[in-house]
């Protein structure tokens, strides 16, 4: 009750603050009967409320005062309806991924302390400016001496691990914050389609099959890339009205088959050297990262952000549903199709590089909408710097906890699910 | 309502769009609204079969809209009248016939032309994020908006005008999800309007809401009716057609039965025949001395 009252209120309220002269609603008027003027074009369309029956107002004065009136009220517009995320909660959702990406690089199985971290750092950077000015202007900077082991142990070991987890962070986040809109549902996570179930078997067959890296990491991405298409083949196939329902049956379909046939490797593997790989890869980590890895999924994943970046709106839109999306002037089936590609091209980069990580991209999109709301216009770049930040966190807890690394896959799990509930606890901004 | 007389009606409407489209310029501004003059003929509806897959439900359907109508389509359940008004919106392709808008085949238009046309107000649901109103009533401006998606002064101009005038724009900070159902179809209406659209289509629009919503959200749409835009909508209650249409359109089995003006074809037997229920239609006189129709069953 108290909202309808607040209704009437509003109407009420409109109705006195913009037509004070006349005690009529808003829309009191009438097309055929009012005026003599009625058979002109223009009094078919003239203002609502300001003919009244006790002041008689000629249409074409009624109109230029109810649109002075809305000029007026104009003003308003950008105040209602431009409102912004306030720029410190941006700021500090960069702020906190550049400390614990700075953080991150002091720890570890080498310690660092803060002191020697700029200095090396800081020396590097000076040496390869210097090197950099030598080539193009022929200027000379001396250079810094840096300590090689330490130098080594940033560049080569913590800087492409860093950048790895990041990103992966970042793709998983983003990825499940787009797959919720589309599915409209907040409890979809990145491996609905089975892209996880798909990698996770073309990585266990090339380590059944004695591959070397390189492979495990290529079978991997294929597989995901191919269930994902398999799912998006099967809804083609057994739907043509409700490409959502399709799409949810087909990923169920196709992961179903795919953890089948990873259990089926599993069974055939080797249970004394090839069986313990298989399930060490499955609980992901990123202890193997290189430089080259990181080379190697910066293109895919750079395009699958710029993809999902631009259809940030139409996320919105989808949100409400296919054919309320359909009939605002978006064309659902390109938009599902770009949004699916690019998701995946993603995550497949992600799960081949560090094995299967479950609960960020449920998790993490979550957290971001509790933090700048529910615009994907937002939600989306947020989803990215909160889902890089908290990978990162939990990767340093995974080196630092225990002298052998502990899974990552384990403790995303294992800290998702108290943070979830503490999410949903504390998330006031709706549903 | 920011009314712009478009005293030229149709061809004035393209080059009226271009206008918002381009934007900035202030003085522009008067022309927030399409409006055209009543009578010109704006959708027209051919010998339309349709259906879904090779069942067909609409057998051949003939009618009009002009501008500035209030049409309702009313009929029993699974009589066809969601299947016409899918088709008119091109959410599916018709078996047979054409469906035009000022003489364009609507399924030659791309998505982003079609919701430059028609605005669809579907029965007020939760979505499943707390989007604020504004955040919704913006997506009005989804088939304007460029490759980046960012929307301008103007179209936030004309979503603004668009709350003030159905009186929610003290809602726009609200969250959507928390509202009542009367409100969230207020804010559908506020959405189609941003649309700039030249035929509102509408759903069953008031079947979830209790009675006063109900009147608020038809009264509305009465008297946006009667400021040029042009309505069709689809409604399970007899009242409502007696209420606000101009010219109703009886659906049987697929078929038109019935077409006109509310008096002349919502009878008591048309009406018994297509509810298959006994029924009076009364004229009765309101407190207000105005008199209208109801429909009431035995």
């Amino acid at each position: 009750m108290g909202e309808t009252r607040e209704l009437d209120d509003g109407f009420a309220k409109a109705a006195e603050s913009e037509r004070p002269r006349v005690g009529r609603p808003l829309f009191a008027r009438t097309r055929r009967t009012d005026t003599p003027a009625s058979t002109s074009a223009e009094a078919t369309v003239a203002a609502p409320a300001l003919a009244s029956a006790a002041i008689p107002v000629s249409p074409s004065k009624a109109k230029a005062g109810l649109l002075q009136e809305l000029d007026a009220s104009d003003e308003r517009a950008e105040e209602a309806l431009n409102k912004r995320v306030p720029l410190w909660i941006k700021a500090a959702i960069a702020a906190s991924l550049v400390g614990i990406m700075v953080l991150s690089f002091a720890f570890g199985r080498y310690p660092i302390n803060p002191v020697e971290l700029v200095q090396t750092l800081g020396g590097l950077i000076n040496n390869w400016l210097a090197g950099v000015m030598q080539g193009a202007f022929g200027v000379t900077i001396p250079l810094v001496d840096v300590d090689p082991k330490m130098a080594t142990a940033l560049v080569n070991i913590r800087l492409p691990r860093i950048l790895v987890v990041v990103m992966v962070g970042a793709a998983l986040a983003v990825a499940g914050a787009s797959y919720q809109g589309m599915f409209k549902n907040p409890l979809v996570s990145p491996d609905l389609l089975g892209a996880s179930a798909g990698a996770s078997f073309g990585a266990c067959l090339a380590l059944l099959l004695d591959l070397s890296n390189i492979y495990v990491q290529l079978f991997a991405f294929i597989g995901a890339m191919v269930a994902v298409g398999g799912a998006v083949w099967m809804n083609k196939m057994v739907n043509k009205y409700d490409a959502i329902l399709g799409l949810v049956l087909g990923g169920m379909l196709v992961s179903t088959l795919f953890q089948s046939c990873t259990s089926l490797v599993k069974f055939m593997a080797d249970a004394n050297d090839k069986l313990p790989a298989i399930t060490f890869w499955l609980m992901g980590s990123f202890s193997r990262i290189d430089q080259a890895d990181f080379w190697m999924i910066l293109l895919p994943m750079v395009l699958g952000f710029v993809m999902l970046i631009l259809e940030r709106w139409k996320l919105n839109v989808l949100s409400f549903g296919e054919e309320e999306a359909k009939s605002l002037g978006i064309n659902t089936k390109r938009v599902r199709l770009i949004v699916i590609f690019a998701s995946t091209l993603i995550v497949a980069c992600s799960v081949a590089v560090s094995g299967i990580v479950g609960w960020v991209g449920l998790v993490i999109p979550h957290l971001a909408r509790a933090i700048v709301g529910p615009n994907y216009k937002v939600l989306l770049p947020a989803s990215m710097f909160i889902g890089a930040s908290y990978l990162l966190l939990v990767d340093d807890i995974a080196r630092l906890v225990s002298s052998t690394e502990i899974p990552i896959g384990i403790l995303t799990a294992i800290l998702g699910v108290p943070f979830f509930i503490f999410i949903f606890r504390h998330n006031m901004k709706g549903w | 309502m920011a009314l712009e007389a478009m005293e030229k009606g149709g061809a004035a409407a393209a080059v009226d769009r271009g206008a918002v489209a381009g934007g900035a310029g202030a003085s522009a501004a008067a022309s927030a609204w399409r409006v055209h003059e009543s009578g010109g003929s704006l959708l027209k509806v051919h010998d339309l079969h349709c259906g879904y897959g090779r069942k067909e439900i609409v057998h051949g359907v003939s009618f009009d809209v002009a501008r500035g109508d209030f049409v309702c389509v009313i009929g029993a359940n699974g009589c066809g009248k969601t299947t016409l008004l899918k088709n008119i919106l091109g959410l599916i392709k018709p078996l047979s016939g054409e469906v035009t808008m000022e003489g364009k085949s609507v399924l030659h238009l791309t998505d982003r032309e079609r919701a430059q046309m028609f605005a669809y107000i579907p029965q007020a649901h939760t979505p499943p994020f707390p989007f604020s109103v504004a955040d919704v009533v913006l997506m009005g401006r989804t088939p304007y908006v460029g490759r980046m998606s960012r929307t301008t002064p103007e179209d936030r101009r004309i979503a603004w005008r668009a709350m003030c005038l159905l009186g929610i724009d003290h809602l726009a900070q609200r969250t959507y999800t928390k509202l009542s159902g009367g409100q969230q179809q207020l804010i559908l209406v506020a959405r189609a309007l941003t649309q700039q659209p030249d035929l509102i289509i509408m759903d069953e629009p008031t079947a979830s809401l209790d009675f006063g919503n109900q009147q608020i959200v038809l009264s509305r749409m009465k008297d946006l009716a009667k400021t040029g835009v042009s309505v069709l909508m689809v409604t399970h209650d007899p009242y409502h057609a007696f209420y606000c249409a101009d010219r109703v359109i009886v659906m049987k089995d697929g078929l038109i039965g019935a077409e006109g003006a509310p008096r002349d074809v919502m009878t008591r037997e048309q009406l018994e025949d297509i509810y298959h229920t006994q029924l009076n239609v009364i004229d009765v006189e309101l407190s207000t001395g105005s008199r209208t129709t109801v429909c009431v069953p035995l």
